[in-house]
């Protein structure tokens, strides 16, 4: 006797149930605090807020925490909850010229105005197992010097200065800027589409594509034109009031890529850019961006499409890693329905060759 | 902290309207894909988000609401949909395939008949019907622009020609009103005489593609053939051994470690409403006291 | 398949003033000629010659930076290429025009069989039974001279010759009126060229199609054609019945040409 399968909305909460406990983990460790997500493992933070295109420093931390420390995971519930919110408007551009600078470094030049700044980084550390932080306790104090109000132009802006990279396409202040949230994608896309797609692209993805394009895969020979990591202030127009007010100030990382020149019948050669921009401290992140959206410029610049990096149905419909988590992982979802179906199918088909290879083989007998 | 609050069924209500706008457009053109910005969701992409987003944009709080994956209400991801709008709608929720007026589905269209004022939801994974023929998105928009379908009787040609018959048993493609080459979600092929002058309207949403189609009631849908070589429905061997049903789809259940097998309805809504009626398969639960004296 | 509407001395395309430049590199200067019915047209030149890029313009897949392209549709009226939509322009390309590429690759379905390669067209333009669109790439494939044993085979199986006469087979199932072909013999063994030109020329004869051959090889010129079009350097440089230019050439260029090849 078969009874149909039942019960699964109990197996469903037991299953949650064994979650939140395995989440909490052994019950004599004190709990994890979002404080403690957020300023100790602030890097992880950083990629929430910017995958998850939400800066919100606290519900990324909660995120973590409740998504276990699974990233991806915390990313999409970041974004489930952005899909609610309203929307009053749009932010003025910041300005990463005006950034309070943490760090900022340039590959191209040996010394720039404003210095090379190495501020936070794993940079020069060895990689080697520290058991002193196993044990814990306060590290040293930071080294402190004198502020300076030297201005840090970007490296770009010095080199565009001389007409040496080409401009950077000037906005178009009344056009407004595309929203991939708001709006369904359609190809070819603009730039602002390209960049808001690989803002919020996973870093692993942009990373291996970007490193495809260094192993010869579209390359287009890049220099680390300039990295920046710091404090900028953003500002709203509101319009009842009619001019900007600042709502506040966001960590952000910028890098510049500086690529092979380009000249042609009608223009002279000159340097073409890359770009990439971050939530928190993201290096990793940015620059892979930064090599992936001067490899999507392939077309706009004349250049072969010949890889996959270059390919921007290919770049744009694979980046997002919530919808290339869900997709995957739907998998594991029924599809006994559809299993069915091709099972019958298959048997038809076995039974099939074998009544058609057994022919020949009587027939043989029979002679 | 921004604590969350919710709208009823959880979008907003632009976002709702932004929806029922590529939905008017859909039954405006049956079958062709209308793009729409789909939102993220609080459930996986390739979960149902399109299904969830479309059924979201038409519920009202009078309507009956009935979810089913692969033909069950009692499937985990059935079970996860119908609380979510129970929780964030409050609507009344039924298995009841009669009782419904909307009923969202993954890979099943019921076996009892819709009528007039019942939407089906279907979630749709991959709504290209082109797309495992043509990967580009700006080729397969502009083959359905065109009414360039060669390529998918290139397909079925190739079918014949290996196996003597078309060899899709499920997501079997359709042409609407005469039209576009639509893809009937991931449904077994035995239900797709059902899509055909249908007296419901049926709705396809998929999330993470960004696309919406639909069939408005009584249009045609035919399922793609050579003249000498029809769509034919998939045959099942033997009836539903719990109901006795012979013109339902069934799923095939391992019984023991011995490959024992028994095959039942997947549409268990059906299946039980012929029991309570009275039809008995060959492996019913032991009859009713009354029925057993009789 | 549909007959050929209006008389022959009416021209079946006609191309005037085609220019393409590329910034200041002109590719293509001022070509202007016209092509009857059942003629064929042989351009010849050296790679660079802008050859290949006026097959692209004539053929509707690149626009000209000058002049236009104008051809005559089967309701016998002369039609501005430029000014056909895109819908237009593809019915042209799968009923009344083929294109045979010198990579059999870019113009078959590798990993399609023979059989559907040769009935996808027969398929786009709405025919329905199974069996009839068989039996058609079946006599096809016969005149082109595959094994019928091969039709399930996917070309990818095939050699090189038989990928190129499967090609020809799936361009002319519709009976197209024109076929333009790109180095049709490019990339293939001396005698597997002399075995397809000899088809070729039997087929283009057999249905009184029309075609413009771009080829560096003047032996395949000689063979097909009944006028040749000399490219050098964007321009055409000298033109007229191909006996005539290849045995008599007037221009310093044709006669060095000419002198690079064995005589036929």
């Amino acid at each position: 006797m078969y009874v149909a399968v039942k019960g699964g909305e109990r197996a469903i909460e037991n299953a949650h149930r064994l979650l939140a406990h395995e989440r909490r983990g052994d019950r004599d460790v004190p709990e994890l605090s979002l404080s403690q997500i957020s300023e100790q493992l602030g890097l992880a933070v950083d990629r929430v807020m910017s995958e998850g295109s939400l800066y919100d420093r606290e519900l990324a931390a909660l995120a973590i925490k409740q998504a276990r420390g699974d990233l991806i995971e915390a990313i999409f519930l970041v974004r489930a909850f952005r899909a609610t919110l309203p929307r009053f408007g749009t932010t003025e551009p910041v300005d990463t010229g005006a950034m309070r600078v943490q760090r900022r470094v340039s590959s191209t030049f040996k010394d720039i105005p404003g210095g090379q700044v190495l501020g936070p980084t794993f940079d020069y550390t060895h990689r080697l197992l520290d058991p002193g932080l196993a044990q814990g306790g306060d590290p040293e104090a930071p080294a402190l010097a004198e502020t300076s109000d030297v201005p840090m132009p970007r490296v770009t802006d010095i080199l565009g200065r001389d007409g040496l990279i080409e401009p950077s396409p000037a906005a178009e202040t009344d056009a407004p800027v595309g929203d991939l949230t708001r709006d369904p994608l359609s190809f070819p896309a603009g730039r602002d589409l390209r960049l808001q797609n690989l803002a919020r692209g996973d870093e692993g993805f942009l990373l291996a594509l970007g490193y495809s394009t260094q192993r010869g895969y579209g390359r287009n020979h890049p220099f680390a034109g300039e990295i920046r990591f710091g404090e900028v202030e953003v500002e709203f127009v509101a319009e009842e009031i009619g001019f900007a007010v600042p709502l506040g100030s966001i960590e952000l990382t910028e890098c510049q890529m500086v690529n092979q020149f380009k000249g042609s019948a009608t223009e002279p050669p000159c340097f073409t850019r890359g770009y990439g921009l971050a939530f928190g401290q993201s290096e990793r992140k940015t620059m892979s961006m930064a090599l992936v959206d001067r490899a999507l410029r392939a077309r706009e610049l004349g250049e072969d499409l010949i890889a996959p990096a270059q390919d921007e149905e290919f770049v744009m419909s694979h980046s997002d890693n919530v919808q290339a988590t869900g997709f995957v992982e739907h998998l594991k979802l029924p599809h006994y329905v559809d299993f069915q179906s091709e099972l019958g199918l298959l048997r038809k088909l076995r039974q099939e060759f074998a009544e058609a290879n057994a022919a020949p083989a009587l027939k043989e007998a029979a002679e | 902290m921004n604590a969350p609050t919710y709208n009823f069924a959880y979008l907003d209500e632009q976002t709702k309207r932004m929806i029922r706008r590529a939905i008017l457009k859909a039954i405006a053109i049956p079958g062709y894909q209308v793009p729409f910005a789909s939102r993220e969701m609080p459930m996986p992409y390739g979960w149902g988000t399109g299904g969830v987003q479309v059924t979201a944009a038409i519920l009202g709080p009078k309507d009956v609401l009935k979810v089913i994956d692969q033909g069950s209400d009692d499937t985990t991801n059935a079970i996860s949909i119908r609380k979510f709008f129970a929780k964030t709608a409050g609507v009344e929720t039924t298995t009841s395939t009669d009782a419904a007026t909307v009923i969202q589905t993954r890979h099943r269209i019921p076996e009892a008949p819709l009528r007039a004022g019942q939407v089906l939801v279907y979630q749709v994974p991959i709504p290209e019907p082109l797309r495992f023929l043509e990967p580009r998105e700006t080729e397969t928009r502009r083959m359905h622009a065109l009414a360039e379908y060669g390529l998918m009787h290139v397909k079925l040609y190739e079918d014949i020609a290996r196996f003597g018959h078309i060899a899709t048993s499920y997501a079997y493609p359709v042409k609407v009103n005469a039209r576009y080459v639509m893809d009937p979600s991931p449904t077994p092929k035995f239900d797709n005489p059902k899509m055909d002058n249908c007296p419901a309207l049926q709705l396809f949403g998929a999330g993470r593609e960004k696309r919406i189609y639909a069939i408005p009631p009584y249009t045609s849908v035919v399922s793609l053939d050579f003249e000498d070589h029809p769509f034919t429905r998939y045959k099942f061997d033997a009836p539903c051994a719990l109901c006795g049903a012979e013109d339902s789809y069934l799923d095939e259940i391992v019984t023991d470690n011995k490959g024992s097998r028994m095959f039942v309805c997947s549409d268990t809504d059906y299946c039980e409403g012929r029991q309570a009626a009275g039809h008995r398969g060959t492996e019913s639960v032991a009859p009713h006291k009354e029925a057993a004296h009789g | 398949m549909v007959e050929v509407t209006g008389p022959s001395d009416q021209p079946l395309l006609v191309a005037d003033g085609l220019t393409k430049s590329y910034g200041r590199l002109a590719a293509c200067r001022d070509v202007s000629f016209a092509l009857y019915p059942g003629e064929v047209l042989a351009i010849v030149g050296e790679s660079g010659s802008g050859k290949s890029t006026l097959l692209q313009m004539l053929s509707a897949q690149l626009a000209p930076s000058g002049g236009r392209v104008s051809y005559r549709m089967r309701d016998g009226v002369l039609r501005d290429l430029a000014q056909l939509g895109e819908a237009e322009r593809r019915f042209l390309f799968r009923t009344d025009w083929g294109y045979v590429h010198q990579d059999p690759a870019q113009g078959l379905r590798m990993a399609v069989s023979a059989g559907a390669n040769v009935g996808e067209r027969l398929m786009a333009v709405g025919w329905n039974n199974y069996g009839r669109i068989r039996q058609t790439a079946s006599s096809w494939l016969e005149r082109v001279e595959i094994d019928i044993a091969r039709i399930d085979d996917a070309p990818r199986t095939y050699s090189g010759g038989m990928r190129q006469r499967l090609q020809i087979a799936r361009n002319l199932v519709t009976e197209p009126r024109l076929v333009f072909m790109d180095e049709p013999t490019g990339g293939l063994d001396v005698s597997v060229q002399a075995r397809l030109l000899d088809l070729m020329r039997s087929l283009v004869n057999e249905l009184g199609l029309a075609a413009i051959v771009v080829t560096h090889d003047l032996a395949v010129a000689r063979l097909l054609s009944h006028r040749v079009m000399v490219m050098k350097e964007g321009r055409v440089i000298e033109t007229g019945l191909t006996d005539q230019v290849l045995d008599d050439p007037r221009e310093p260029y044709t006669q060095l040409l000419v002198s690079s090849i064995l005589p036929p």
